[in-house]
């Protein structure tokens, strides 16, 4: 699912390269739920968002599903992520102003759905999070684990081959949290999602089966659980 | 594939949940576009009255009056004293290159009485070919001959006034009315005219043969005189030397001295109509020019809403970017949210332009003329407006870097 051989990614913010990450590789298989955790500063989120198509590596390969994306343009690159990955991000980023529903519908948006047929999808994500009640209800209107499982919606919706949540328990209280986990869990082992959830705590970790440490721009430690 | 419908939704409720800061942009557009809207009406409803007008008189026109008395050092004004004859006329007609026709007139205004009608009017005395000077045709009857202006037949053709106002709705043909207790027969009715460009009403008026005139009507002081002599030049361009060329056949006919003032004077109508027009133009172009400024302001005013809006909603960017907006697909949104503004405000402002047009009409009194061309020309210009203004904010937020874009609070 995602080959990722020798990448490496230096950022010249006014000149001075500054490497952040240094030659990495991994592979990542189809229904992998995987913890990538790290300090700030350790290459995980700029991991992260090549793993996303946020970002393109310096050097080096990423192949996604196949298909090599590391040469991509930035529009490809934008196709890629509307169709095969999902994000939840730690402030949920949803669209304010904006219901549940027309917020999970967004990727479909850029996607070539047809109206009715974003609807449908979107009422059915917001079923699998549970939150088919609250679908007409804007984001300030919601709390924050519901407004999270708004994003999960969102993240699931396009039948996305993978769901990167970077942070994704950071606003919430531990209960919350413990929910939001769950969901993944879930997701992972009932809909068969490749999972990829970025956090520095390691109780939000242990939900993984598996988990890579990262430091200085290097994969310092990769173990599976069961 | 862009999708237009989603993203103009998207546009509609950005500007909807800004209610205020969109209304206050609008504004701009909205007294841009009205004031050119306005402005153009009122100038061309100036311009087209004008035309009219000029249209009433006959083209290439130039009159002659004979000169002005002199009581007493006291000199009364053109046409009032009679120095120009029937053969003066003929010599025009016949000597001056320049000239296509002339036809004389005596006229003074008289009581025309039919049965228990009576009415005072302009009585003109003149020959057949003034109607064709005059581009006037009759509507109904015959016009008279020049037999009848020979043998001062006492016929006539009514105005369209006249024949209102005295035979209240019986057929005119054939009836006679009677001028200075002479009965003229009614051979013909002339043509409806309207106004003269002095807003005199042209219809208000009875022609009859110039030789009638000078004998039954105007006295002996007159005959062979005549007040006015029209004169149709060959075309436009020969209005001068028409004018030249009358100038010195008069002046050697009448035997005047080369210190001597003219014993009769010139007018060229249809220059002064022409200058007028163009007077009309410039001052319409200069106002529509002037308000157009506005709608340029009115611009600016939306790119820097637009780019406002592109700054607040960087983290939205971000999202759509992330969840597979491509660079085109934010281009669109806020390039439509921009034109949704512009053409939004443009269409306000043309209503708004169009009651001003009516307001001014009715407040001045004068004639606006709202021409679709206007109205295209101000939703075109809005719209491009919109395009303009809205492009450098839309292409700044396409090119925003996703994960930039993200982390932005």
């Amino acid at each position: 699912m995602i080959a990722v051989e020798n990448i490496r990614r230096v950022y010249t913010p006014g000149g001075t390269p500054v490497v952040a990450l240094n030659d990495v590789s991994l592979n990542i298989g189809t229904g992998e739920f995987v913890a990538v955790m790290g300090p700030s500063g350790s290459g995980k989120s700029t991991f992260m968002h090549i793993i996303g198509c946020l970002d393109r590596p310096t050097s080096g390969a990423y192949r996604l599903d196949g298909e090599d994306v590391s040469g991509f343009s930035k529009d490809k690159l934008a196709e890629v992520r509307g169709k095969k990955i999902g994000f939840v991000f730690q402030g949920f980023n949803l669209i304010p102003r904006t219901t549940a529903v027309e917020n999970v519908e967004l990727p479909m948006l850029y996607n070539g759905f047809e109206a009715k047929e974003r609807r449908r999808r979107a009422l059915e994500a917001l079923i699998t999070v549970g939150l088919e009640e609250k679908a007409d209800r804007r984001p300030n209107e919601l709390s924050g684990g519901q407004q999270q499982r708004v994003a999960i919606a969102r993240a699931i919706v396009n039948d996305a081959l993978i769901m990167l949540a970077d942070e994704p328990t950071g606003n919430l209280d531990t209960k919350t949290s413990q929910e939001i986990m769950e969901l993944f869990v879930r997701l992972n082992r009932e809909a068969g999602k490749t999972i990829i959830v970025v956090t520095h705590e390691p109780d939000i970790a242990s939900y993984a089966k598996r988990t890579v440490r990262f430091r200085d721009g290097n994969i310092t430690k990769d173990e599976r659980k069961w | 594939m862009v999708n237009l419908p989603a993203i103009v939704k998207i546009s509609l409720r950005a500007l909807l949940v800004n209610r205020m800061r969109s209304a206050l942009t609008m504004l701009g557009m909205i007294i841009g576009v009205a004031a050119v809207i306005t402005m153009m009406a009122v100038g061309t409803g100036a311009g087209d009255r004008i035309a009219a007008q000029m249209a009433s008189m006959g083209s290439n026109l130039l009159m002659v009056f004979s000169g002005a008395a002199t009581t007493g050092g006291s000199r009364m004004g053109a046409g009032t004293m009679p120095t120009l004859t029937m053969r003066d006329t003929e010599a025009i007609r016949k000597e001056c290159p320049a000239v296509e026709d002339a036809a004389p007139i005596v006229n003074g205004t008289l009581q025309v009485v039919y049965g228990n009608q009576n009415w005072s009017t302009i009585v003109i005395g003149t020959t057949p070919n003034m109607l064709e000077i005059r581009e006037w045709p009759v509507s109904e009857g015959r016009p008279f001959q020049w037999e009848d202006v020979r043998s001062a037949t006492k016929v006539c053709l009514l105005g369209q006034t006249l024949v209102d106002n005295l035979f209240l709705g019986a057929d005119p043909l054939g009836q006679t009315v009677r001028i200075k207790n002479v009965p003229f027969t009614v051979i013909g009715i002339l043509k409806k005219k309207g106004q003269n460009p002095t807003g005199q009403d042209q219809d208000d008026t009875i022609y009859v043969p110039i030789t009638t005139g000078q004998k039954r009507l105007f006295g002996a002081q007159l005959f062979d005189m005549v007040r006015i002599i029209f004169v149709k030049a060959k075309s436009f361009d020969d209005l001068d030397s028409a004018e030249t060329q009358i100038t010195e056949l008069l002046r050697q006919r009448h035997h005047i001295g080369p210190r001597q003032d003219d014993d009769f004077n010139v007018r060229n109508l249809t220059q002064i109509m022409q200058s007028a027009q163009s007077a009309v133009n410039t001052v319409t172009t200069l106002l529509s020019a002037i308000a157009s400024v506005s709608l340029l302001v009115g611009g600016i005013g939306i790119m820097n809403i637009m780019l406002v809006s592109v700054t607040e909603r960087t983290k939205e960017i971000g999202v759509r970017m992330a969840v597979g907006a491509k660079s085109v697909d934010i281009r669109f949104q806020f390039l439509i949210e921009a034109l949704l503004l512009s053409l939004i405000g443009g269409a306000l402002g043309i209503v708004l332009g169009i009651a001003g047009a009516q307001v001014f009409a009715s407040v001045v009194g004068a004639p606006v003329i709202i021409t679709l061309s206007s109205i295209l020309l101000a939703f075109g210009f809005s719209a491009a407006v919109g395009v303009f203004f809205g492009y450098y904010p839309a292409y700044k937020a396409s090119q925003l870097d996703p994960i930039e874009a993200l982390r932005y609070e």
